[in-house]
């Protein structure tokens, strides 16, 4: 009797704890750090307690009525439940559902007063452009980027959204909800992240046969971090550093890498792909599917398609192991 | 006796009245029919509704045979899309796996869910509806047999060719929602199969449709006035209607889409104008309604089972209907809360959610009704009970949430992710798989004369109700943690792992609670005695089937009073197998059923349908050619098999339809005699042709609003530099085309044959000719619609007429030579009551596509 008391109680204690913890994640809705996905969470566990004793009662009443009651119930009440438990008790919920939840709309399709981003949806990445807070967005963006997003926590950054080809949506669940990215069409949105982390984000409409690897990071800096890091963000590539990252470097011109991708400060100008200008820097790769690492690198360069099927980048299998291992390296130190 | 009280002025020229007493008196009920009599016309029935016997077999078009064959299809389609989804679900078991590639995933998931929607649940409608609604109305059969047997046929081909091509490794690949640009541009078949063939059964389920609404409306039983009949058959009328108006959106999309895979017109590609919202708002104003059109008729099935095991009528009758009739408006104003993620102005999500959340209140209505109705009766809880209150405690979940993601705000989280996975199947099983499943444990004594096992029954319940929580429950959490829906793999340091894996599992235990009940229906029962005629004590109709099985539906068509005529008629059973009541013969060895009028039921008329032909297995053959061979890119043996199609209906309606009959009137019995032959309105093909029309003019809307899109999407719609369409030519085609209206109109006024003649083939060279002009309005000024989609749309609803006047000329032809081999006289007119019909709708699209090609686009 007193072991199981003590077991009841370890339970009740226990359980909720594993309950919350269960729902933690780099990607969690449920670990919510942005404003609107904070006020989004709180919604989901007043609507989800309101559903379990819904649920609860009108199931209870049919199990009631049909294995417990014997009884026969007058038409009159009868017709009481359908007018009671079907028009005015759903009215009275829904309605006052529909006045919470509605006015938290507004807050997150408001302008931001931050930075503004643009991010392309493009198959299987995303294009991240920059503007400083209170900059022209009809001007050159201040710095171009690929697969992570950073921002800086306490303010609302603006965020614009395009696609290249087909649709596709960006969403970040621990900062707020989701918005899809059309071809031809810019759609808006903004975000307020309040805490300084790394959140994984995952593209939410379907777009073609590898929209399972077209993730990113979005990185929520200090305000001071994040003006220091745009500024620096902005700056031309590093020069190679080292025998390995010039012989890298070499490489990356005579195999026309250059033709597809950008490293401002080199000839390399091409805009197909991702630019690579502060690759390095990124705490992920190829979108979000392999850690940012020299390893990694290689294994992308050799064979893209095997990684991400259907990747439009060919695989370089004909480097040597040598070369394809400076190359990587070079790539790495573009900090 | 007077005429239908619903359209007393407008009844045929000349149709001949009922003559006769009705209702009948209890006398005349309780007189007894001598043995013999009864004897002799039972032969005849038997005889003459006798179902072919050998390879014959398959020309049968009795809704009993289609309608087991058709559920039985249904089924096997649903089994094998139940088998994809296992196969995703062991891909998704465990992180980073690759036991299936990405391709193949895409294609399974696009599949599962196109199969589920187009060859699993809304055949399942039409196919148990086929199956029982005749005998819920003791009718013989369903208006238009062939009609049936030409649908199944055609959902069978469609469904075999887009299902095969999983297994050729070219099936669909862009999800079931299909959008445009990524399914536009698509490489290989997949798209077109998806599109084309999916049209071809969308046509089909449009046609069976049609034929369910004529059924509830026509061919009730004497005396089952509206607000006596079933719940069940109010439930039918609703989705059909549903289907009617849902459906045609699609299939103008489908349209449009088509012409761009094939003829690069670009409605999708926003390079040239195209907007891919378009296609999104036209595929879920078809694709919410759906999820109603597939929920309703199993609601039906219930509101049939909760009466009987409560062993009381239903309580709040009138309630229900309201609620279903509400469900099915509002339905069609919630279609954008698919598309709360995609950048609409606050305003409309806010009116989208707040429309969404309104149908908490008819379906809440609906379960407590049932509630209700189970708290005044004192409950059995036999094995289809158990079904239902499975069903309650899911939908009810399902419901629940639905009532979370259709906060605008909070499905920016959702959407897309798994929560949604699970709140669609937590819908979907317990607002369609639990109720069919309950539907045929409670119908099967019905449907074979046989009964299904018990404790297999309850085994198959339990497995199937807890492997469906184990597999879904957790995906609400699986969302909230962030997986998006599509996804042929994941990572494995984010928390998802053990989530899917325990989904995993549970499919699998769903899966053989599946499989017990398949091997319980399909298991010899040989060996069972005969159970009881009326196994369940219920009050409706269809439980006065006979023991052992006779192919006639019903002994002899009843009089009736009561919703639940076996429980408030007590001798109507005796009656009716004494063939004291209508139609208790077949002198002439013709099916025959009673057509009755729509509000109040009173007999109008003696129906002879059609009986068993190889002609619908060919005219849906050359159909399905018609359909599938575009799908290659190639056109001639298409246009060849579409001719074929024509020629196969036109020789079936020919040969079988509108015949003139040896007399005007037959003796029904109970001192009635009934026209056999009427046309206009009294007679079912004239509301069959209004009802199909109606649906075409929706599609032929759906264009329509395509135009209105295009402007207030692009305020520079139409662009500069395009030429206008011709005036002069347009407005010239809309005379010649309303003159053809004109005459042929004339004709159906007219009494003599030489000069009726003479206008139909005048009429159809107006109407050749006004289609020309059309065509010319285009092609002169040289709109190009491959360079725009203003040219685009504007072509598109020229061809959309032009292919009608073609259909409207086929007509007035068919009219012409009914003339000339005396088919048709100023008596005997229905074709021609059906052509004027047709084009009274056709009429009026040719003046709307007027104004929007040639006015239209002048004024903006």
């Amino acid at each position: 009797m007193g072991k199981s008391r003590g077991l009841r109680t370890f339970a009740m204690i226990l359980g909720p704890g594993v309950l919350l913890s269960a729902c933690d994640g780099p990607q969690s809705a449920l670990s919510a750090t942005g404003a609107d996905a904070i006020a989004m969470e709180g919604l989901f566990w007043v609507m989800l307690i309101g559903a379990t004793l819904i649920w609860i009662l009108i199931n209870g009443l049919i199990y009631y009525v049909t294995r417990v009651y014997t009884g026969s119930l007058s038409p009159r009440l009868a017709h009481g439940l359908i007018v009671g438990g079907g028009i005015i008790f759903p009215l009275v919920v829904v309605t006052s559902l529909l006045v919470y939840g509605l006015s938290a709309m507004p807050e997150q399709r408001a302008m931001g007063d931050g930075v503004k981003l643009r991010i392309t949806g493009e198959q299987w990445w995303w294009r991240v452009e920059y503007w400083p807070e209170g900059a022209d967005p009809a001007n050159p963006p201040v710095a171009v980027s690929a697969n992570e997003i950073r921002l800086p926590a306490g303010s609302r950054a603006e965020i614009e959204l395009t696609a290249a080809k087909v649709i596709h949506s960006f969403w970040i669940p621990a900062l707020g909800g989701k918005l899809d990215m059309f071809p031809g069409r810019v759609t808006r949105m903004s975000l307020k992240p309040l805490s300084v982390g790394v959140y994984r984000g995952q593209c939410a409409e379907f777009c073609g046969q590898s929209h399972a690897l077209m993730a990113l990071n979005a990185v929520v800096m200090e305000p001071g971090d994040f003006d220091a890091w745009l500024k620096a963000e902005a700056q031309d590539a590093a020069p190679p550093k080292g025998y390995a990252a010039t012989r890298g470097a070499e490489i990356f011109a005579q195999q026309g890498c250059g033709a597809c991708h950008a490293v401002r400060g080199t000839p390399a100008r091409g805009g197909v792909g991702p630019d690579l200008t502060h690759l390095g820097g990124r705490t992920s790769l190829a979108a979000g599917i392999l850690p940012m690492d020299r390893e990694a690198l290689m294994k992308w360069i050799l064979s893209p398609a095997s990684l991400k099927p259907g990747a439009r980048m060919p695989g370089y299998d004909h480097l040597e192991r040598e070369d394809l291992s400076a190359l990587a390296t070079y790539l790495e130190g573009l900090k | 006796m007077t005429s239908d009280a619903t359209h007393p002025s407008r009844a045929g020229r000349g149709n001949p009245e009922p003559i006769g007493t009705f209702p009948p008196t209890e006398e005349m009920l309780s007189e007894p029919v001598p043995e013999e009599l009864a004897r002799a016309q039972e032969e005849r029935l038997r005889k003459t509704w006798e179902t072919p016997k050998g390879w014959r077999y398959w020309t049968a078009v009795n809704n009993s045979e289609v309608g087991v064959w058709y559920s039985l299809t249904a089924f096997g389609f649903m089994l094998l899309a139940g088998v994809l989804a296992l196969l995703m679900r062991v891909q998704l078991a465990v992180p980073d796996n690759d036991f299936l590639s990405a391709e193949t995933f895409n294609q399974f998931f696009t599949m599962h869910g196109s199969a589920m929607m187009f060859l699993f649940a809304v055949p399942m409608f039409e196919a148990v509806a086929i199956l029982i609604l005749p005998a819920f109305l003791a009718a013989r059969d369903m208006p238009f047999p062939r009609l049936s047997a030409f649908g199944f046929w055609c959902f069978v081909i469609g469904g075999v060719f887009v299902m095969g091509s999983v297994l050729f490794g070219v099936a669909p690949n862009s999800g079931w929602f299909m959008y445009p640009p990524l399914a536009t541009k698509a490489e290989g078949l997949g798209s077109d199969i998806w599109l084309l063939g999916l049209s071809f059964i969308e046509v089909a389920s449009i046609a069976a449709a049609v034929e369910l609404i004529v059924g509830v409306l026509k061919c009730r039983p004497p005396g089952m006035r509206i607000n006596v009949m079933p719940l069940y058959a109010w439930y039918v009328l609703v989705v059909g209607g549903m289907i009617l108006f849902a459906f045609p959106p699609l299939i103008a999309g489908d349209f449009l889409f088509e012409m761009e895979r094939s003829f690069d017109w670009p409605f999708f590609d926003p390079e040239r104008g195209g907007d891919p919202m378009l296609w999104q708002h036209l595929f879920w104003i078809f694709g919410h309604p759906e999820v109603y059109i597939i929920f309703l008729p199993s609601i039906a099935i219930a509101a049939m089972i909760v009466p009987t095991a409560a062993r009381r009528p239903m309580v709040g009758y009138s309630w229900i209907v309201l609620s279903a009739v509400g469900t099915g408006f509002l339905s069609f104003g919630l279609w954008v809360h698919h598309m709360f993620t995609t950048g609409l102005p606050n305003i409309s999500l806010g009116f989208f959610s707040a429309a969404s959340e309104a149908v908490v209140i008819p379906t809440g209505i609906q379960i407590f009704a049932f509630v209700a109705t189970l708290m005044v009766g004192r409950v059995r809880m036999s094995l289809p009970m158990l079904w239902i209150a499975g069903a309650l405690a899911i939908f009810t979940a399902g419901g629940l949430t639905g009532i979370m993601v259709a906060i605008a705000p909070f499905d920016w989280q959702v959407h897309d992710t798994y929560f949604i996975v699970a709140h669609l199947h937590y819908t979907l099983f317990g607002g369609m798989v639990f109720p069919v499943m309950a539907g045929v444990y409670y119908f099967y004594p019905f449907i074979r004369k046989q009964t299904m096992s018990e404790r297999l029954g309850r085994w198959s319940f339990w497995l199937t109700f807890v492997g469906f929580n184990v597999t879904f429950l957790p995906m609400h959490l699986t969302g909230l943690k962030g997986m998006p829906r599509r996804v042929f793999t994941y990572p494995g340091d984010i928390g998802w792992d053990w989530l899917n894996m325990i989904s995993t599992i549970g499919s699998f235990i769903v899966a053989a609670g599946i499989l017990v009940f398949a091997w319980d229906l399909i298991r010899p029962k040989g060996h069972q005695p005969t159970p009881p005629r009326n196994p369940w004590d219920a009050g409706t109709l269809e439980w006065t089937h006979d023991v052992p099985a006779e192919n006639w539906g019903t002994r002899s068509i009843p009089y009736v009073t009561s919703r639940y005529p076996l429980w408030d008629q007590p001798k109507l059973q005796e009656r009716l197998d004494a063939g004291r009541y209508y139609l208790p013969d077949a002198a002439e060895g013709l099916r025959e059923t009673m057509i009755t009028s729509v509000i109040d039921a009173r007999p109008l008329q003696v129906l002879r349908v059609t009986g068993p032909s190889w002609i619908t297995l060919w005219a849906a053959a050359f159909t399905g050619g018609a359909f599938i061979v575009p799908t290659f890119h190639i056109y001639w043996p298409a246009i060849l098999s579409a001719i074929l199609a024509v020629a196969c209906i036109i020789w079936w309606l020919w040969t079988s339809t509108a015949q003139i009959p040896e007399a005007e009137h037959k003796d029904v019995g109970l001192g009635l005699k009934l026209p056999i032959y009427v046309s206009g309105p009294e007679a079912p093909g004239w509301w069959g042709v209004w009802i199909t029309m109606l649906g075409d003019s929706t599609a032929f809307a759906s264009l329509v609003f395509g135009v209105f899109f295009y402007w207030t999407a692009d305020r520079s719609f139409p662009p500069e530099g395009y030429p206008f369409v011709d005036m002069g030519l347009a407005l010239g085609g809309a005379v010649l085309l309303s003159a053809s209206w004109a005459v042929n109109l004339w004709v159906r006024g007219t009494a003599r044959r030489q000069s009726a003649m003479q206008a139909l083939a005048l009429a159809m060279l107006l109407a050749i000719g006004g289609a020309a002009a059309l065509i010319a309005s285009a092609a002169l000024p040289g709109l190009d619609p491959t360079a725009h989609v203003y040219p685009a749309i504007m072509w598109a609803l020229i061809v959309w007429i032009v292919a009608h006047v073609s259909l409207g000329v086929i007509m007035q032809g068919y009219c012409l030579a009914g003339f000339a081999f005396g088919r048709i006289t100023a008596r005997y007119d229905a074709p021609l009551w059906n052509t004027c019909l047709y084009w009274h709708f056709l009429a009026l699209q040719v003046l709307v596509a007027v104004a929007m090609t040639a006015l239209l686009p002048r004024v903006l």
